[in-house]
């Protein structure tokens, strides 16, 4: 095979399972996380030969897709996953929604049982393409070995372009194993996929008309940007106008932390400045966000006076949730750069916009409730120091990737981001248990860069097996667990919602399992630590080791809680900076 | 709430129905009523779906339509440029009393007889919802045994063909050097 596998692009015979892995050669993959079993076990064979695909054996299906996903989100490339049929295609089902949620290229190849026994319920038979469908871009069943090059070459594309997403491609036994011929296709005929990525000259045009009437815009960026690559296309749309920017979770890095016109991250955890300059303004301009639910809060009462300029690779996303005055399908990129070029132009005739006021009211706002938090009175450590001690002793050109809950919410606020895709989460899904796989896949396709791994007690105890991987593998991620022994972002609504009746949110994880001897076991370094004197040195530390992966018992107190909020459903004018502490803003400033 | 009419093409792959059933059901839209079958392309299916919804939702039934790679184009069919039929199957009651009214009320209808039996007839009948509908209510006073209705199908009025299509492949990137 490793003869057929660098072989001439002419047709030539092989097995279904050698046309698979030279299909995922020729579209481009370099590593595939996976697992095997029975149904894809045809494909393992030819797979371990391939000089160009470097497979790595995970320890969990979930946390092969996680690392596909983690390796498109640092690289922009597409991640690919593999697995068998029946319970490790569906190990891989909450990565793939998660790659949905999130708009993550991501290619998932499983086996399937033989077509003769498909609905026959046999041994690990699943339908994983009716179950997925709801949840992937596209999937299709191959039985036909004939249609593998071209169904592999239809799923990069169309992970790849238009809105990104997962797609599946499951293989059923037979087709691995029958013979066939190979050739890689120079074109693909896909009639009702035609994503649209030049915006409409027109749309623009009206776009930079209301910016120029407005009185108070807001830059609403959403991950989008981060995944059409537009970040700097944005800061020169930002600076030549001067426009206030907000990024969402989705897109922090798209618009540097320390730049003066950042806001910061808006919605329910948001601060307070970039929830107050969307409620208040006059026209949203929204670059490949999606009006999501813990951004806008109570929909009716969002930014009541903001006309809405709405731009999206996905029509689906404009007017679905707010309704649009100018509605722009396009690349955002092009968008950017297309409004830039009607923005200089009016420039050239004289034409401005006159924000002075607003951006002054709203530097009065971020200058008067900046993020902050309170140092635990009993000496304890803060959870926030510790993010802000890491930001800053591992700086911009990191990779963090976190879980889901408090830690993230910190680690989003306190990191300080100023480059794009170096900050990777679970947006859209909430997935506990992102971090570690995911951190795993971003340092597989980042091999120079440190990558992070902020995590907490709860998700850590989700997919750490992966620690294994990442040791055996050679693949030195950090992980930061934040460790407050609990479920903590559940355990923070019970304290505000729920009378501090603390139902199953305490994990005790400060007792039981003692991290540091599990990543020993694991073949990783273990370190801990549970006093802000000691936190520079653990994390300067943990930065000297490159050679292992290094897992760090961050005890934290329990009680620090993510402010500012704005509790479920409510207006996003209700947001609370700390406990029961609403800001107060002259209205007679803007 | 208000009844559209949506002609959709798609692709003849296997599946595609259900897709198609599944994102009306997630999404929370209801059809009303929905019929598939081939075209003058064997590759294409037609489906007509009439979907009960107001007018923004029907923008997103539509754009989410749109998303699904198999669906190639969606036509919204409107009522007076559009002729729409149904086919109902029905069988009524007939003994030696009533079977001449009964027969009657058929030929009214141009409907058709299409079975016999000593007790009753089975009667074919197209035409629109309104025509199926007062047709039955005719028929009820007979006496309905059984009967079954296909899902509307509908054409627009005029020469102009929907299924008129442009098919450009998209090329593929080359694989890597010395694969």
């Amino acid at each position: 095979m490793s003869e057929q596998a660098t072989g001439s692009p002419a047709t030539e015979a092989v097995t279904g399972a050698q046309s698979l892995i030279r299909a995922l050669e020729c579209a481009g993959a370099e590593n595939v996380f996976g697992i095997p079993g029975g149904a894809i076990l045809p494909a393992y064979d030819p797979l371990y030969d391939s000089t160009r695909l470097r497979h790595i054996l995970v320890r969990h299906e979930q946390g092969a897709g996680h690392a596909a996903q983690g390796y498109a989100a640092a690289t922009g490339k597409v991640g690919v996953c593999m697995a068998t049929s029946g319970p490790g295609a569906t190990n891989l089902v909450t990565p793939i929604a998660d790659a949905y949620m999130d708009s993550v290229p991501l290619v998932a190849v499983t086996g399937q049982v033989a077509s003769s026994a498909i609905g026959t319920d046999a041994f690990q038979e699943a339908d994983i393409r009716g179950i997925t469908m709801p949840i992937t871009k596209h999937n299709f069943l191959v039985t036909d070995p004939a249609e593998i090059p071209r169904i592999i070459a239809e799923a990069f594309h169309i992970a790849s372009t238009g809105r990104p997403g997962p797609v599946l491609v499951d293989v059923s036994k037979d087709a691995l194993q029958a013979q066939t011929t190979f050739a890689w296709p120079t074109e693909i005929n896909l009639p009702g996929y035609r994503p649209v990525t030049r915006p409409h000259a027109k749309q623009v045009r009206e776009a930079a008309k209301l910016i120029l009437e407005a009185r108070r815009p807001v830059l609403y960026v959403g991950g989008g940007v981060i995944r059409a690559g537009a970040a700097k296309e944005l800061r020169v749309l930002a600076e030549m106008t001067g426009m206030p920017v907000v990024t969402t979770l989705m897109a922090r890095g798209a618009f540097p932390d320390s730049h003066p016109q950042h806001l910061g991250m808006p919605g329910m955890h948001g601060t307070v400045a970039a929830v107050a300059g969307l409620q208040r303004s006059d026209l949203i301009i929204s670059l490949g966000a999606r009006f999501d639910d813990r951004v806008t809060g109570n929909l009716d009462s969002f930014a009541p006076h903001a006309k809405v300029v709405h731009a999206d690779i996905d029509p689906a996303e404009i007017g679905k949730n707010r309704h649009a005055d100018v509605p722009i399908v396009g690349d955002c990129r092009e968008v950017i750069a297309d409004l830039v070029v009607a923005l200089q132009a009016e420039a050239d005739a004289g034409n401005q916009g006159d924000f002075e006021a607003w951006v002054e009211f709203l530097s009065g706002v971020k200058a008067k409730y900046p993020l902050g938090y309170d140092t635990p009175a009993d000496g304890s450590l803060a959870p926030q120091y510790v993010l802000e001690r890491l930001g800053k002793i591992a700086g911009p050109d990191s990779i963090y990737v976190a879980g889901v809950g408090q830690h993230q919410m910190w680690a989003t606020h306190f990191i300080g981001y100023e480059n794009p895709n170096t900050w990777i989460n679970s947006g859209g899904l909430g997935t506990m248990g992102f971090s570690v796989p995911a951190a795993m896949g971003a340092k597989v396709g980042r091999p120079d860069t440190t990558v992070w791994s902020i995590d907490g007690d709860g998700c850590f105890q989700m997919t750490n097996q992966e620690l294994a991987t990442c040791a055996l593998e050679g693949i030195p991620i950090k992980v930061a667990i934040i460790n407050n022994e609990s479920l903590g972002m559940v355990r923070q609504w019970q304290t505000l919602f729920y009378n501090q009746r603390y139902s199953n949110t305490d994990l005790q994880s400060k007792r039981i399992p003692d991290f540091v001897k599990l990543a020993e076991a694991y073949g990783c370094v273990g370190l801990a630590c549970d006093s802000p004197a000691d936190v520079d040195a653990t994390i300067t530390k943990a930065m000297e080791i490159d050679d292992v992966p290094v897992v760090v018992d961050f005890r934290v107190h329990r009680d620090a809680m993510v402010w500012p909020m704005v509790a479920a459903g409510t207006s996003n004018d209700d947001i609370k900076f700390a406990r029961d502490m609403a800001p107060v803003f002259d209205e007679d400033d803007i | 709430m208000s009844k559209h009419t949506l002609s959709v093409l798609v692709e003849n792959k296997p599946g595609v129905l259900a897709r198609i059933a599944g994102l009306f059901s997630r999404r929370g839209f209801n059809i009303d009523s929905l019929a598939v079958g081939p075209t003058e392309h064997p590759e294409v299916s037609r489906m007509t779906i009439v979907v009960n919804v107001e007018e923004l939702p029907l923008e997103q039934v539509t754009k989410q339509l749109n998303k699904l790679v198999e669906v190639i184009k969606i036509v919204e069919l409107e009522g007076p440029g559009s002729v729409t039929r149904e086919l109902l199957l029905v069988k009524v009651k007939a003994d030696a009393d009533t079977r001449g009214q009964v027969l009657e009320t058929v030929q009214l209808f141009r409907a058709k007889v299409v079975d016999v039996a000593t007790d009753a007839v089975t009667v074919e009948v197209t035409g629109s919802a309104e025509k199926l509908e007062a047709f039955l209510r005719v028929l009820e006073p007979f006496g309905v045994r059984e009967l079954v209705q296909s899902g509307m199908v509908a054409i627009g009025r005029g020469g102009r063909s929907i299924t008129d299509r442009t098919l450009r492949p998209v090329p593929v990137p080359a694989p890597p050097a010395a694969v």
